[in-house]
């Protein structure tokens, strides 16, 4: 068994097949096929609740899978007896919280090292190494309750490289941190990243670091995995509603395709109906997605408007929501659609509810999903 | 008023004399107790870290029996003592009963589920990622119940001062399989019920004072080895 699998799988840092796992009595991961490749830094997404952490410790090997479940690392099919510790000293596993140990900074930097044995000068060097790389070799003496949340974040960072681990496993590992000490860290753990090239899986629910750290993003829903490809593609074209709804791709519009006119679709939602350049046939139920800063408002009347926009669909104002720097307009077009204005334009136009206004955006910019 | 005025001034002159019987008395004690608290501690931690660690069929069940077991009557615990290594009992060719070697059984029995569940609740109330952390640090499994221990010491010691404290200071059970034969198993305890008995306040009070010292002084070193920990 073991010699077919491995001939089967490929030479992916991990390859997964029909990957579930049950926690009482709860299906909580379903996944038929999976890889992460060496080199790459993957990115799992998803709302609160779809799996991610035990995706992770799955993959980890902290948790174990359903029987037939087969999973692979550099071709090699694991087993889960007492040979797993060799499988997992290869990695390092980064959580939430930074779990540190009682004791200093050095002890907690070092222990990875010590319970494989390693030599004391081997110990030292790699240690000083990593702590100064993230800018924690001044405080090795210093006693782990002592620790901002920055600093503690930053000791169990080089906790994890000082292992130089071949896969590196992070759940939500900046969630829990304010944003200045968030950004600086990102931005360190980035470069660390960037110049290792160590293969790593990340979970997390935070749009940026996955557009920031990834070169793939998968989304997981629901314990399934519903897209996987790069950032760009996941965030500008999901490929069923809850992806579009959980990337906030913006206005998400059910509707049917009225007629298709080379490469123009015209689809009736509610009331109203839009243009779309997409070859997807009438008849067709689909799922638009435009983004609320792809519309641009204009009064009506206003000659100087002058749009090379498609669509131009008159609606009335319905809510105004003032945000930090821009506002959301909220109108209906015979359906409801929200626009993003910036707080100048908003002040210029004098826009308010009741107002009649015309929303304009172009063809090209709307994503559509037909359904199945 | 008179008779607790006199007990007071015997019992200084007792211990300013530093009475042998006396101190023969307290030494039993200490020896008896230690050593049982010391068994407790070993057969507890493993058990308690067992069942903290462990998720099996029964498990509540087992750790409603230890809790309930923190509560057991010493004067129970000295009757199934007995009864077991009575001469004509289960245990009775071992010849210990009326011994030392009696009574620390008997004291083991009433410790161990005082340690085993004060290290079985702090073992559960470790973060459960602590033990995935550990484990992903590359912990071998014998690895990560040592962390796992070092990291709940504190409360640990807890478990410790309880325990001791619980069987120094217990009389049913000693007195039941110890017998309280002079110079061979008279303890504080049974001694102080001994002589409250025939009217001897004043060594009973002396005896008092001694056995509070003793809880004391171990408490005290127990304390400052945790609060060590904890400043550093």
């Amino acid at each position: 068994m073991s010699k077919d699998s491995s001939k089967v799988l490929s030479v992916a840092s991990i390859e997964a097949k029909n990957l579930s796992v049950v926690l009482g009595g709860h299906k909580i991961i379903d996944i038929p096929s999976f890889s992460v490749f060496p080199n790459e830094v993957l990115v799992v997404i998803g709302p609160n609740g779809s799996g991610k952490t035990t995706l992770l410790l799955t993959l980890a090997t902290l948790l174990k899978p359903e029987k037939k479940a087969i999973i692979a690392y550099w071709g090699q099919p694991v087993k889960y007896t007492s040979d797993i510790l060799k499988l997992r000293r290869q990695f390092a596993v980064l959580f939430q919280e930074p779990l540190l140990l009682s004791g200093n900074v050095w002890d907690n930097v070092t222990l990875g090292l010590r319970l494989r044995g390693i030599k004391k000068d081997e110990i030292i060097l790699r240690a000083k190494k990593w702590m100064e790389r993230f800018g924690i070799l001044g405080l090795a003496k210093r006693q782990i309750k002592t620790l901002s949340g920055g600093e503690a974040k930053r000791v169990s960072l080089a906790r994890a490289f000082v292992l130089q681990p071949q896969i590196l496993f992070l759940d939500e590992p900046f969630t829990a941190l304010d944003s200045p000490t968030r950004a600086a860290l990102l931005d360190d753990f980035e470069s660390v990243l960037r110049e290792t090239r160590v293969t790593t899986v990340m979970v997390t629910h935070d749009h940026n670091e996955a557009l920031i750290l990834a070169d793939r993003v998968a989304v997981l829903i629901a314990g399934q995995l519903r897209q996987i490809g790069k950032p760009n593609d996941i965030f500008n074209y999901p490929v069923d509603e809850e992806v579009a709804s959980f990337v906030e791709i913006g206005n998400i519009l059910n509707g049917t395709v009225s007629q298709q006119n080379s490469g123009i679709a015209t689809v009736a939602i509610g009331s109203g109906q839009i243009e779309v350049v997409s070859p997807v046939l009438a008849g067709t139920r689909v799922t638009a997605c435009l983004r609320f800063e792809d519309i641009s408002l204009s009064i009506p009347g206003n000659s100087d408007t002058v749009t090379s926009a498609r669509n131009q669909q008159k609606g009335i104002i319905t809510r105004v929501l003032p945000l930090a720097a821009q506002v959301k307009v909220i109108l209906d077009c015979g359906f409801p659609l929200t626009a993003l204005i910036s707080k100048r334009s908003y002040e210029e136009m004098g826009l308010m509810a009741g107002q009649e206004i015309i929303a304009a955006f172009k063809a090209s910019v709307i994503h559509l999903i037909p359904h199945k | 008023m008179n008779l607790i005025w006199q007990g007071i001034v015997e019992a200084f002159r007792l211990l300013i004399h530093g009475d042998r019987e006396m101190l023969r008395i307290a030494a039993l004690s200490l020896e008896v107790s230690l050593s049982a608290t010391a068994i407790s501690l070993i057969l507890g931690i493993g058990a308690g870290t067992a069942i903290g660690l462990n998720k099996f069929t029964g498990r509540k069940f087992v750790i409603s029996l230890v809790n309930t077991g923190m509560g057991l009557p010493p004067v129970v615990v000295g009757l199934a003592v007995m009864i077991f290594l009575w001469r004509g009992g289960p245990l009775g060719f071992l010849h210990i009963l009326f011994t030392p070697v009696a009574m620390a059984v008997a004291q083991v029995i009433i410790s161990l589920p005082i340690i085993t569940g004060f290290t079985a609740a702090s073992i559960q109330q470790l973060d459960t990622k602590l033990r995935f952390q550990i484990l992903a640090l590359g912990a071998s499994r014998f690895q990560m119940v040592w962390l796992v221990i070092k990291e709940t010491r504190l409360p640990l010691l807890a478990a410790v001062m309880a325990g001791f404290g619980g069987i120094i200071s217990e009389v049913g059970a000693s007195t039941m399989v110890g017998g309280n034969i002079m110079d061979q198993t008279r303890v504080l305890t049974t001694a102080i019920v001994m002589e409250a008995g025939r009217g001897d306040f004043g060594l009973a009070i002396a005896l008092s004072v001694i056995l509070m010292i003793l809880v004391y002084a171990v408490n005290l070193v127990l304390t400052m080895i945790q609060q060590r920990n904890k400043a550093q």
